[in-house]
């Protein structure tokens, strides 16, 4: 695990969201923390190489963005990781994760949906020939789970550093 | 405000900020003048540049513009999608009612499937163990008064991909 400083932290905590919009924003959150706009830049393509963030820019608001899509596949455990392969060759893909849980009584075997991703494209129509596009190259069907209302307002992601930091 | 003002009269058939959304798909530079650099390489100026962003943000198509933190390197590493059968016409509220709970990071109604899919919303929790997220699960359910809702946990046990959306048809920029 990433080992941060007590600039990283502050920096974690007040910009997930508000990216100062001006002509030199990484001076700005600078004077705001009370460091050089040099060490935030530092800092943050450290965080970016550490893989403590994945960047730093906007999140598009999926559903207007463009279109997307929550799908899963259930599939052997034996052929998940190729599986899982195949998709993410598939262009659009920008989430995929196994899942367990759903084995039990009550859903037959290939209701077990252990691969979920989200696939993404400019429009409907597009989006739709992806998928099918994908069914047909992993001969599973997809379960496709289009979102209906979106309830949270997506502020970014309080971390808890202390809990991180309990044994 | 002035500038905002002048964004509506803004050419929408252009390439050039399909070229820049595709560019801030995959962040920003790290670099003293970021804007700049973006105006650079889609033939924008930089003015211009902040321009479409700050009417993107005001339109709503971007949600929110900082850093985009990967949970996994932090050691927030339990990730739990729960799913629930909720009766239609109870969803909407609970849904606002479970967006609200600190512990829940997202949460969506979504179209169910049946009979292979009975689940109507989705949440998911974040925590570094599984049993802290299934501990602040069990506090929701009870609070909530949840109980007999029928819901699953389904655990994350590996991602092979986590990165932002790329909606633009654009390719490589």
């Amino acid at each position: 695990m990433a080992e941060l400083d007590a600039l990283d932290r502050r920096l974690i905590d007040a910009y997930q969201r508000g990216l100062p919009l001006c002509e030199r924003p990484f001076a700005a959150m600078g004077e705001c923390l009370g460091v050089s706009e040099t060490q935030v830049i530092e800092r943050l393509r450290w965080l970016q190489q550490a893989e403590v963030l994945s960047r730093v820019g906007p999140v598009f608001d999926p559903a207007r963005a463009g279109a997307s899509l929550l799908a899963a596949v259930a599939v052997p455990e034996a052929e998940r990781d190729a599986v899982a392969e195949a998709i993410n060759r598939s262009p659009g893909i920008n989430h995929n994760y196994a899942r367990e849980g759903l084995a039990r009584e009550g859903l037959a075997r290939q209701h077990d949906y252990n691969l979920w991703f989200v696939m993404t494209a400019s429009d409907e129509i597009q989006l739709e020939a992806r998928l099918e596009a994908l069914e047909e190259e992993l001969g599973y069907a997809l379960l496709r789970l289009p979102m209906v209302e979106a309830f949270h307002i997506d502020l970014g992601f309080p971390i808890s550093w202390a809990e991180l930091e309990a044994p | 405000m002035s500038r905002l003002s002048s964004t509506t009269s803004m050419p929408t058939g252009g390439t050039s900020h399909r070229r820049l959304r595709a560019l801030l798909e995959r962040g920003l530079p790290l670099t003293e003048r970021p804007w700049r650099a973006l105006a650079e390489q889609c033939g924008m100026s930089e003015r211009e540049v902040l321009a479409w962003v700050e009417r993107w943000q005001r339109e709503g198509l971007i949600k929110r513009m900082g850093l985009v933190v990967k949970h996994h390197a932090l050691g927030i590493r339990a990730n739990a999608m729960v799913v629930w059968d909720l009766p239609d016409a109870d969803v909407a509220e609970v849904g606002r009612r479970l967006a609200a709970e600190p512990a829940v990071t997202l949460c969506y109604r979504r179209r169910r499937c049946p009979p292979v899919w009975p689940y109507n919303l989705f949440c998911m929790i974040h925590g570094t163990r599984r049993e802290r997220v299934l501990a602040a699960l069990n506090d929701i359910v009870e609070r909530q008064g949840l109980q007999d809702i029928p819901h699953r946990v389904l655990f994350s046990v590996k991602a092979y991909k986590q990165c932002g959306g790329r909606y633009t048809r654009e390719e490589q920029p």
